[in-house]
């Protein structure tokens, strides 16, 4: 039970996603204008990697067994990209209130690296299946956090008088450091917790 | 991409005027995390380059067999094969790249750039054009990792070109005359004595951050300088799920109707 929650502090605080993984930095700087586009697509990112590792986990056990490690990376994404047309067509069809929630980021999610690299990171660090599972969820939490805060943070900047040169990305990625730097503030947390 | 360009341009366009990373904002995940020297920044470039020329080539050549409705998903089989491959052979040979890019190099497959030349151009375009494009726009993203690599490393470790021999093992022992990048601070015992002192920051994820943001706003000087549009992530055109995407937002719309 400890472990879980390491878990789950590691991927909201310590290791997030992306402030100090890197992964899925495309729909952080893209989607992160607006707070309710913000929350919509961490929720859809939470649900797809989930999903997503509770099915490849599975595979990768086959695979495993049969020392075709060396094809996860292909199976690996060809599978979430078949997962993510296949829950979207099911969510148009039966979960109409769902789909139009979260059916516009689906597409975007396929090639996400956020997607991907929880699945890899699962196999990498030798999680079991449960702990892959809660990993992933705590992963696509901290992704939502990170997203959330920093959809307030532009808020905030958009209303600034900022240098010309500045103005855009540069200032938005020079607030995404600072927001990474406050992070840092949360290093040794699981350690000094001794959960692990 | 409607004009036909000779080949020269096909190759340099890549490089400065549509660099993939600075210009384009593509592929900054790899970009922002592997940075973190510049031999590092120079592997990943490296890798990039080799699986992007690869899959132009295949897919400018099966161009016309992969029927329109499936092209993704056959887009991202042909990346994912390459990735494989260049993944066992950085695996083989340069064991101390492989680990220091970790999950990274895997991550190849979804990293835009490739995905979004192959749906932009070699999709549509001769074989020999495609692979000029991905040289192009590979030695681009390679020199954009450089700087970043270079910036950072520098500033935050006082340090150039270390680890330079595990990256060059492939060719044999003492390559270069074994040289070893340099540590200023170890060269220079001055620098301490004026306490100086490294910025450990800038190996820090957020030190990517920031001199991502910097690079950026001085390619957006020096483009407006020459009356060129500042870099933003109005990359419909290029995003590889453009056609696929509901999101449609104002700066997308903007940029169809420019193209229209």
């Amino acid at each position: 039970m400890k472990f879980y929650f390491a878990l789950l502090l590691m991927g909201l605080l310590t290791q997030n996603f992306i402030l100090s993984k890197f992964l899925g930095i495309c729909p952080f700087l893209g989607v992160s204008k607006k707070l309710n586009t913000a929350v919509g697509m961490s929720a859809a990112v939470i649900f797809v990697m989930v999903i997503a590792t509770a099915v490849t986990y599975p595979i990768n056990l086959l695979l495993e067994t049969n020392d075709l490690a060396y094809l996860q990376t292909i199976v690996f994404i060809l599978v979430i990209a078949a997962l993510v047309q296949f829950i979207e067509m099911i969510m148009k069809k039966y979960i109409k209130s769902l789909y139009n929630a979260l059916g516009i980021y689906l597409p975007l999610i396929t090639t996400n690296c956020a997607v991907l690299g929880v699945v890899l990171l699962n196999v990498d660090n030798g999680y079991n299946f449960p702990q892959s599972l809660v990993n992933s969820f705590a992963a696509g939490l901290g992704f939502g956090l990170a997203m959330v805060m920093f959809a307030g943070v532009r808020g905030r900047i958009e209303n600034n008088d900022i240098p010309k040169f500045l103005q855009g990305l540069p200032i938005t990625l020079i607030a995404a450091a600072l927001v990474s730097l406050s992070f840092l503030g949360f290093t040794g947390i699981v350690e000094g917790m001794g959960l692990i | 991409m409607a004009e036909k360009k000779s080949p020269g341009k096909e190759f340099s366009k890549g490089i400065i005027k549509q660099n993939p990373v600075l210009r384009l904002m593509l592929g900054t995940c790899a970009t922002l995390a592997v940075t973190t020297s510049l031999v590092n920044g120079f592997g990943m470039g490296l890798s990039v380059t080799v699986v992007l020329v690869c899959s132009n080539i295949v897919i400018s050549l099966l161009r016309k067999v992969i029927p329109n409705k499936v092209r993704i998903p056959a887009y991202i089989l042909v990346i994912a094969s390459f990735v494989t491959l260049v993944q066992m052979v950085v695996k083989a040979y340069v064991p101390a790249l492989d680990k220091s890019l970790g999950i990274f190099l895997p991550l190849i497959v979804v990293n835009c750039i490739i995905l979004g030349r192959a749906e932009a151009f070699a999709g549509k375009n001769s074989v020999l054009a495609s692979a000029l494009d991905g040289l192009g726009m590979g030695v681009g993203f390679t020199a954009a990792c450089c700087a970043m690599g270079i910036i950072r490393e520098l500033i935050g470790g006082g340090t150039f070109m270390t680890g330079l021999q595990s990256l060059l093992s492939v060719f044999g022992e003492h390559v270069l005359g074994g040289f070893d990048g340099v540590d200023f601070f170890a060269k220079f015992p001055i620098l301490e004595k004026i306490s100086l002192q490294p910025m450990t920051l800038f190996l820090l994820p957020s030190g990517g951050f920031f001199t991502f943001g910097i690079l950026i706003a001085i390619t957006n000087r020096i483009a407006e300088g020459k009356g060129e549009k500042k870099a933003e992530l109005r990359d419909c055109m290029h995003c590889p799920m453009a056609a696929a995407c509901g999101m449609q937002p104002e700066s997308c719309e903007e940029a169809k109707e420019e193209t229209a």
